[in-house]
């Protein structure tokens, strides 16, 4: 167990993705961090829906299953349901999980399932052909949209807090030291673990996480969050935010020092509202940097313990269940 | 004092009241207390949509039928013996469905000048007062009144005291049928014993309608139905709904798997839902989830990790569960979808019956997906359905939709019940490991029953991915090749239509084995049809009747039965649907006969319509 390597995950299917696709590089972080996290292999079920995205399970030599638009956060609950002992791994897009998928996941979300959800987000219709999503920003030009979409976007990290989920991050396709952190760090959480993936898709909306991912823009867009930090970012780590009451502000830190500054908690639901809340469009004038890392991680019972407890209870009480007295019921008359 | 006591052979009496009058469980005890005196029964409860319809309004009014005797019972009567009306507006809506010449209890109170009102009858037209009910023997009591009297010492509110109505009708029926009181007495302990003052209202209720009967000269006669001469043994009363659950249970220790129902609360399947989550101390898991599609998307999960997955719902509910259940055909997994029935389409008539699913289990997906349809055709029936229907699922890694419907899920009657050890053993087989010689693991090798292995998650070297896109044969691969697709799909089709080897041939159940007519059955009508054709039988007809358990596939040798008869009719709660696959897959010129009213066939119509046809 302790021997396998990122090769004893890949499968003999050939990876069908376009080539330069954001995924490759989530499948190869996937590959590396699983067998440094000691679960037997064929412990891990991996659950997709329908999208690009979802044909990960197919290059993973693990139990899997593509199944069907949205679903895959439902299925995945009844699979942990029924068997607490797997290591169950959700991976979906944001068409998948937030649009066809959005009312299982926020139900799942809720009920806290100890299971990793991994949203690839590339704020786009890929296997349909380029489609405006529900992540895709307003007056978006698609093939479906050619006079700019309507649809305000969803947050995804808000839409998390806002159904109570326990474990809240965000990374990138394109920082795989980063997205290793985070796909241990979803694991090591026992919850449901909410991970979302900024992913590029270079056919139907290239460079759409430029501004995050690019060397030359990353430090001044991007701030990286860890517990107990401040939230400092820009190319010499010159600027911070703070917070003034309720409202983060970007400063300079020639005029203020680290402890002046918001010091990250993932513990506190109120601040992870005002983090997730980071969401300003990068082309707007004063915005605020998008964060990555883990927002928000509490402890809360997760639903397959406690749906087992209760299982182990009534057996405690009641002892192991006496089929013919059931069938029996309360009133029974003898006919002689 | 306790007036002559008749014996007569059998009664029709049907309960009827506002929504909120507990008329369902004044009939449910009744019924109960009935079992145990030993006739045969069956039950048919009857109530709107509406949890409190508007009070005292013609589509507020619930109903309980029960039909008991000292013979064979197979239906729950069409006309009643007696009606039990708690408001006017029960006496309306029940008013053409009462035998000429039988007995009307009704509660005066119910009668004031609002409730004429809310029921439309004028004003001065009180029909307890005018002469339209010359031809029934009317008891009028005013019950309302009795019941605060009996509670005169309580110390609970009026409308409390008034909430014990039914008891005290119930007590009353007790004296005229001449019962005892336990039955009533040990529920009421169970259901209010914690509540001391509950508890007291109703039992006074309770032994007041009783003493009421029994004192006032108001009532010479009392009836009794001597004891049903059935088999012997040992007999509990049984809905359709508590039978699935039992059965299902039965399936999941028999097969030795964890149970798992994923399911979404709608009327009438949810009692399922109620009373598995009960069973906890059997292996059995629960889950009500978001909605209709994750209900079978979770039990879909569960069953790929090794657990018996079921999902319950009604029509609604299926149509949702469609794409999904294509998914699990699919998979080739095990799934039990248990659909019971209600009025359709769309929401319909939730708390009414038919049987208009029968096209949507058969056809109701995209592309080619045959799933096995098994039908429960009694609600003790329902038990062995569920287990056959978890059987075949388990044993031909396949999903089955099990239908009933809403008449024989809330419907009782009386079950000589099987000893656990009487039912036969579901064997699975996980595959665990790769056999000798296998290199690497096929998930799409098929047996000779072209059934493909059951491989759950936690076996080392057998990793795998399954899906819905097409698969290669054998490997289980993803493949888009053409000639692959069209072998697949008839290798789906193949193994479904296998089944048919493995279930039983069609027994004719009434009748000669072959003759003039038919009667082609399947689900709830079973009842109905029995009584009609016993007594065609009786009457020299030349006529027979088949019940389908099986419905895909059918069983092998229906065919030829058809073959036998000059005339088959196919009686349906609907507008026609197992007559069409019968007439598309035997070319039988197969004869509808089909009731939409979102209530069962009754004995008069069936039997007015086989008498158009039985012509020489």
């Amino acid at each position: 167990m302790s021997t396998l390597t990122a090769k004893d995950f890949v499968t003999d299917q050939e990876v069908r993705w376009c080539p330069g696709c954001g995924d490759y590089s989530i499948l190869k972080q996937v590959q590396t961090v699983l067998p440094t996290l000691g679960i037997p292999r064929e412990n891990i079920a991996i659950i997709s829906g329908i999208g690009c995205s979802s044909r990960f399970p197919y290059y993973m030599n693990t139990y899997g299953m593509h199944s069907i638009h949205g679903r895959a956060t439902a299925i995945a609950s009844g699979l942990k349901a029924s068997r607490p002992d797997l290591s169950v791994w959700i991976v979906t897009g944001d068409g998948d999980s937030m649009s066809i998928g959005g009312n299982h996941l926020i139900h799942l979300l809720r009920r806290n399932f100890n299971v990793q959800i991994l949203l690839f987000n590339n704020q786009i219709y890929g296997l349909t052909k380029g489609q405006y999503s529900p992540t895709s920003e307003e007056n978006k030009i698609t093939k479906s949209t050619p006079f700019g979409s309507l649809d305000h976007p969803f947050n995804p990290g808000a839409l998390a807090l806002g159904a109570d989920a326990t474990f809240i991050a965000r990374s990138m396709d394109r920082d795989p030291k980063h997205l290793q952190e985070m796909l241990r760090r979803s694991h090591a959480h026992q919850g449901t673990s909410f991970l979302e993936i900024y992913q590029n898709c270079n056919i139907f909306n290239d460079m759409a996480f430029e501004v995050f991912t690019e060397k030359g823009s990353k430090p001044e867009e991007a701030v990286f969050v860890e517990h107990g930090k401040p939230l400092l970012f820009g190319a010499n780590q010159d600027k911070g935010i703070r917070l003034d009451g309720f409202k983060p502000q970007v400063v300079s830190m020639s005029d203020y020092s680290a402890d002046d500054l918001w010091i990250h908690d993932e513990k506190d639901i109120y601040k992870a509202q005002i983090l997730t809340r980071l969401f300003d469009n990068p082309t707007s004038d004063n915005h605020l940097p998008r964060p990555f890392g883990v927002f928000y991680a509490i402890d809360r019972p997760c639903y397959e313990e406690q749906l087992h407890a209760q299982v182990a209870h009534a057996l405690s009480v009641k002892g192991k269940g006496d089929l013919d007295k059931l069938i029996a019921g309360n009133e029974t008359w003898t006919v002689l | 004092m306790s007036g002559i006591i008749n014996e007569i052979e059998h009664v029709v009496i049907k309960f009827a009241g506002d929504s909120g009058d507990g008329i369902q469980l004044t009939g449910s005890q009744f019924t109960t207390n009935t079992a145990l005196r030993g006739n045969d029964l069956s039950t048919f409860p009857d109530f709107p949509a509406e949890i409190r319809a508007p009070l005292g309004t013609l589509p507020g009014v619930s109903g309980f039928q029960l039909h008991f005797s000292s013979n064979s019972v197979y239906t729950p009567g069409d006309d009643c013996d007696v009606l039990v009306a708690m408001n006017a507006a029960a006496l309306k809506v029940n008013l053409k469905s009462i035998k000429k010449g039988g007995t009307i209890i009704v509660n005066t109170d119910g009668f004031d000048s609002k409730n004429l009102r809310l029921a439309n009858y004028a004003d001065d037209d009180n029909p307890l007062n005018n002469n339209s009910l010359e031809s029934y023997t009317v008891h009028k009591i005013d019950v309302t009144k009795l019941t605060r009297e009996a509670l005169a010492e309580s110390t609970l509110g009026v409308k409390e005291k008034d909430r014990a109505k039914n008891m005290f009708v119930l007590g009353f029926l007790y004296w005229m049928y001449d019962r005892d009181l336990a039955s009533t007495k040990r529920f009421l302990e169970e259901k209010f014993g914690k509540k001391p003052d509950l508890f007291d209202s109703n039992i006074k209720a309770l032994q007041a309608g009783y003493n009421f009967g029994d004192t006032t000269e108001l009532f010479s006669t009392r009836y009794t139905v001597a004891k049903a001469v059935v088999k012997a043994g040992v007999y509990r009363s049984i809905t359709g709904n508590s039978a699935i659950s039992l059965g299902l249970v039965t399936a999941a220790q028999k097969s030795g798997l964890q149970l798992f129902l994923g399911s979404y609360p709608i009327t009438p399947a949810s009692d399922i839902l109620h009373d598995l989550s009960k069973y906890k101390n059997f292996n059995v898991i629960t889950f009500q989830a978001e909605d209709e599609i994750a209900a079978i998307t979770s039990s879909i999960g569960a069953s790929y990790g090794g657990s018996l997955g079921i999902t319950t719902t009604s029509g609604p509910g299926m149509a949702l569960k469609a794409e999904a259940m294509g998914l699990a055909m699919m998979l080739e997994i095990p799934l039990v979808i248990i659909n019971i029935q209600r009025g359709g389409p769309s929401t319909g008539l939730p708390t009414k019956t038919e049987q208009s699913d029968l096209m949507q289990a058969y056809y109701g997906r995209n592309g080619e997906c045959p799933i096995p349809i098994i039908s429960a055709s009694s609600p003790s029936d329902c038990f062995y359905v569920a287990i056959e229907a978890c059987r075949i699922s388990i044993e031909h890694m396949t999903p089955v939709i099990l239908l009933s419907d809403g008449f024989i899920a809330n419907g009782a009657e009386p079950w000589k019940f099987p000893s656990a050890s009487d039912i036969v053993e579901i064997k699975v087989t996980f595959k665990k490991s790769l056999d000798e010689g296998e290199e690497k693991f096929l998930p799409y090798l098929r047996d000779e029953k072209l059934v493909r292995p059951w491989s759950i998650p936690g076996y080392a070297g057998l990793e795998h991915r399954i899906g819905g896109l097409e698969k290669q044969d054998i490997t289980g691969n993803v493949s888009y090749d053409a000639d692959n697709h069209e072998h697949m799909v008839k290798t789906r089709q193949a193994k479904v239509d296998m089944i048919a080897n493995y279930i039983p041939e069609q027994e004719i159940n009434l009748g000669a084995d072959s003759g003039d007519i038919l009667i082609l059955g399947w689900g709830s009508t079973s009842g109905v049809i029995t009584t009609v054709v016993q007594k065609l039988i009786k009457e020299g007809h030349s006529i027979s009747h088949c019940h389908l358990r099986y419905i895909r596939p059918f069983p092998k040798n229906l065919g030829n039965i058809f073959k036998r008869f000059k005339k088959v009719i196919i009686p349906e709660i609907n507008n026609g649907q197992l007559v069409k696959i019968i007439r598309d897959l035997y070319l039988v010129d197969a004869i509808a006969y089909n009731k939409i009213k979102g209530n069962p066939i009754t004995q008069a119509e069936l039997e007015g319509f086989i008498m158009t046809h039985t012509g020489k």
